[in-house]
């Protein structure tokens, strides 16, 4: 079993904390993992992205190749369709829907959700407004990774794990609110799929 | 299991704290800033108190690891690739001193220019002072390297270099970690005058250093890391260096590559296993990152061998950074490229941070040498290089560490009047001040504006060695203290920045005005780091 993630958003989004969470599940799983991640001077404001493949294989290559990743998790609605390219046909598209508009010519938001409507497989939520109902409103990343949770061949208990070992230090009033938030996120996807 | 998930920077770290480094010497750059980082907060490296500071360049970094090499001990130097260009006369040198206790230099390569200004390849470095390379396909190899690295330069009695790229510099995966070994004792070199490079002395150990070379091709073809796979398939033979060996793995899942593989990633090139590869194979197909190093070795100058492909031939890209696609198109194999981009989606450049007092300081600028047009701002590497996208358009210039100094001196002795000069504090004492002493020296009339956010910000905010020092440097080095300026870049200062500017660029001589504001990344990440800790 092998899940290539891309995860994409905007320098200074906190993408890697999405990261680091969905790779210790993997780990503690036994499951091996290669993550490429950007550093420098894209984290000031540009568009970032990070390569995850877990699986329970070793993993060759740091990058996944065009056509094969299996979810594009984006924490903003633009960076969803920057990397369509590497898009399996049956991979699944999670976007945040709340904007980053940092740049002169960014698009209508209307535009970009008639794009992600178009693909085959795609959940668009909110997850700003989720996160902030929660009371909770730096969790919008942690409502996106439960929205992401049921195409990366882990289990909701095993995520939730992964959560409580990363954020152990802050704290358990961090750990549970986060838990609020990806269980909110988590339902909004298993919504979606039934209808 | 994997127990450690490393970046393969961080796997280089632990494997010199592991193989028993005193000390590692660095100047921050992208990609191999967190090489230095991980040893500064690692608390094993904390209780042995490894020398773990910054140093002010990357020359003063090697030449300080050559000394500790000196005293017997082990060091690791670390730099990105164009920071080699910088300790390229101390590096050099080493390899005609050679070391005394195990010395590694680890350099991280760019391609794609990710966060550089050209993609120069540090093989052709390690070929030039004639020292193993070691190139690295995977996290666990660069910290094995490091650790097996240092007992090689001890060995050779030789620098070795450790060449990264990007790519494994910022991937993670699992390390197994090796027992820690004690340092080394402090014991001068047997021979007193090792490391004194006076021509008689420096003829012999040159000779040396030649006679060193087939024991270097030797090692390389007895590699764990040099190896030959693949299949039976004789129509081509496939050279991988360092990471893509792992492109190549990716298209043929399982081990199931038809065609016979040599794996490089120690150099000198293992040439016995080179050449029966290539006695065997009808063609070649070298896939290396970076320049076509090893490609142009190998290329038959007179037709005579086998036919060799690479970046040179056109079967891979010239430039930027090889992935899986490029391999797989190399080889002939089916891309299978998903949706396209849709149109609207537009760039996102990087930017500077909102409320960055650069950001000010170019707003004075443009104001107060609106009157003169283009082409007089001569600008630096750091943050403040993006200056010159929109909506500032306010530097014309960028090439290496210092040269904003230098080139609007050059340009002020061409008679380009007024001429202004664009630096970061770190920058500034990185390879700054030697230029301002020129200015000083020859009275000329050049405005240096230095922006001080107190922090080395591109790189992730570490402390400047310039900290506190910059008027001190600039009056001590002889700028005329009434012409050392210090502004405040607000936007309430707006009027009094653009009157300073003003008023120094009209000044017959050299004129420094610092434009002090801490980084605001770096005071929002020290309130965090508080937060937590408290």
């Amino acid at each position: 079993m092998k899940t290539d993630i891309i995860l994409a958003g905007v320098g200074g989004q906190g993408i890697l904390s999405i990261a680091a969470t969905i790779g210790a599940a993997a780990v503690k799983k036994g499951w091996y993992l290669k993550q490429s991640e950007t550093h420098g001077m894209s984290q000031r404001g540009g568009a970032v992205s990070s390569h995850l493949r877990i699986s329970d294989d070793p993993v060759a290559s740091d990058l996944i190749p065009l056509g094969c990743a299996d979810v594009i998790l984006s924490v903003e609605p633009m960076e969803s369709l920057r990397y369509l390219p590497w898009l399996s046909p049956q991979g699944w598209v999670v976007s945040n829907s709340t904007l980053f508009d940092n740049i002169p010519d960014y698009p209508d938001f209307n535009l970009i959700k008639a794009e992600i409507d178009k693909l085959p497989q795609a959940v668009l939520l909110d997850a700003d407004t989720i996160a902030r109902e929660l009371k909770h409103p730096k969790g919008s990343n942690m409502v996106m990774l439960g929205a992401a949770t049921p195409f990366l061949q882990l289990t909701s208990g095993e995520i939730a794990e992964a959560i409580a070992f990363i954020f152990k230090k802050k704290g358990e009033a961090v750990i549970e609110a986060n838990i609020r938030a990806f269980n909110a996120g988590l339902d909004f996807s298993m919504k979606a799929f039934r209808h | 299991m994997q127990k450690n998930l490393l970046l393969g920077v961080e796997a280089i770290a632990q494997g010199a704290i592991d193989g028993g480094i005193s000390g590692v010497y660095a100047y921050p750059g992208t990609p191999s800033t967190e090489i230095t980082e991980y040893i500064q907060v690692n608390p094993e490296a904390i209780s042995r108190n490894i020398h773990r500071r910054w140093s002010v360049n990357e020359k003063t970094a090697y030449e300080a690891a050559l000394g500790m090499s000196y005293t017997g001990k082990r060091a690791l130097v670390c730099m990105k690739h164009v920071g080699l260009n910088v300790a390229a006369d101390p590096f050099m040198n080493s390899c005609v001193t050679g070391v005394h206790g195990g010395l590694l230099l680890a350099v991280a390569d760019d391609p794609s220019m990710h966060s550089s200004q050209n993609e120069q390849d540090s093989r052709f470095f390690g070929k030039f002072g004639m020292v193993p390379i070691l190139e690295p396909s995977n996290q666990q190899e660069a910290y094995d390297m490091v650790y097996e690295g240092l007992e090689l330069s001890e060995a050779l009695q030789l620098p070795v270099v450790l060449r990264i790229t990007t790519r494994l510099a910022h991937s993670r995966s699992g390390v197994e970690r090796r027992p820690m070994k004690d340092e080394n004792p402090l014991q001068l070199p047997s021979n007193p005058k090792q490391f004194l490079l006076l021509p008689a002395f420096a003829r012999r150990y040159y000779q040396n250093l030649l006679s060193k070379q087939t024991e270097m091709v030797h090692r390389s073809e007895h590699s764990p890391w040099n190896f030959l796979t693949g299949g039976k398939d004789n129509s081509l033979g496939i050279i991988c260096c360092g990471l893509t060996y792992n492109y190549l793995m990716e298209n043929y899942p399982g081990g199931s590559c038809p065609y016979p593989v040599l794996k490089v990633s120690q150099y000198p090139l293992p040439e016995t296993l080179v050449k029966a590869l290539g006695r065997r194979c009808e063609e070649l197909l070298v896939l290396e990152e970076g320049y076509p190093f090893v490609e142009e070795q190998l290329s038959d100058f007179f037709g005579k061998g086998p036919r060799v492909m690479g970046r040179l031939s056109g079967a891979l890209p010239r430039a930027g950074e090889l992935n899986p696609d490029h391999v797989a198109r190399a080889l002939g194999r089916e891309v299978h490229q998903g949706l396209t981009v849709p149109p609207l989606v537009a760039n996102r450049p990087p930017a500077l941070c909102q409320g960055c007092g650069h950001q000010d300081v170019y707003a004075a600028l443009n104001e107060a040498i609106a009157s003169l047009g283009h082409g007089r701002v001569f600008s630096d590497i750091g943050c403040y290089t993006l200056g010159a996208l929109q909506p500032y358009n306010s530097i014309d210039t960028c090439v290496d560490m210092g040269a904003s100094v230098t080139m609007a001196k050059g340009a002020f002795d061409a008679g380009l009047r007024p001429a202004f000069a664009v630096i970061g504090d770190s920058t500034f004492t990185h390879s700054g001040i030697t230029g301002l002493l020129d200015c000083v020296v020859e009275k000329s009339e050049v405005t240096i504006i230095i922006l001080d956010n107190e922090a080395v910000a591109m790189t992730g905010g570490q402390d400047s060695q310039a900290l506190g020092r910059i008027e001190a440097i600039c009056a001590g080095v002889g700028v005329d203290p009434a012409h050392i300026r210090v502004v405040v870049p607000l936007k309430k200062n707006h009027d009094e920045m653009v009157s300073v500017i003003r008023e120094e660029m009209e000044w017959k001589g050299v004129s420094v005005i610092i434009a002090r504001r801490p980084c605001i990344q770096k005071i929002a990440r020290e309130k965090r780091e508080k937060q937590v800790t408290q």
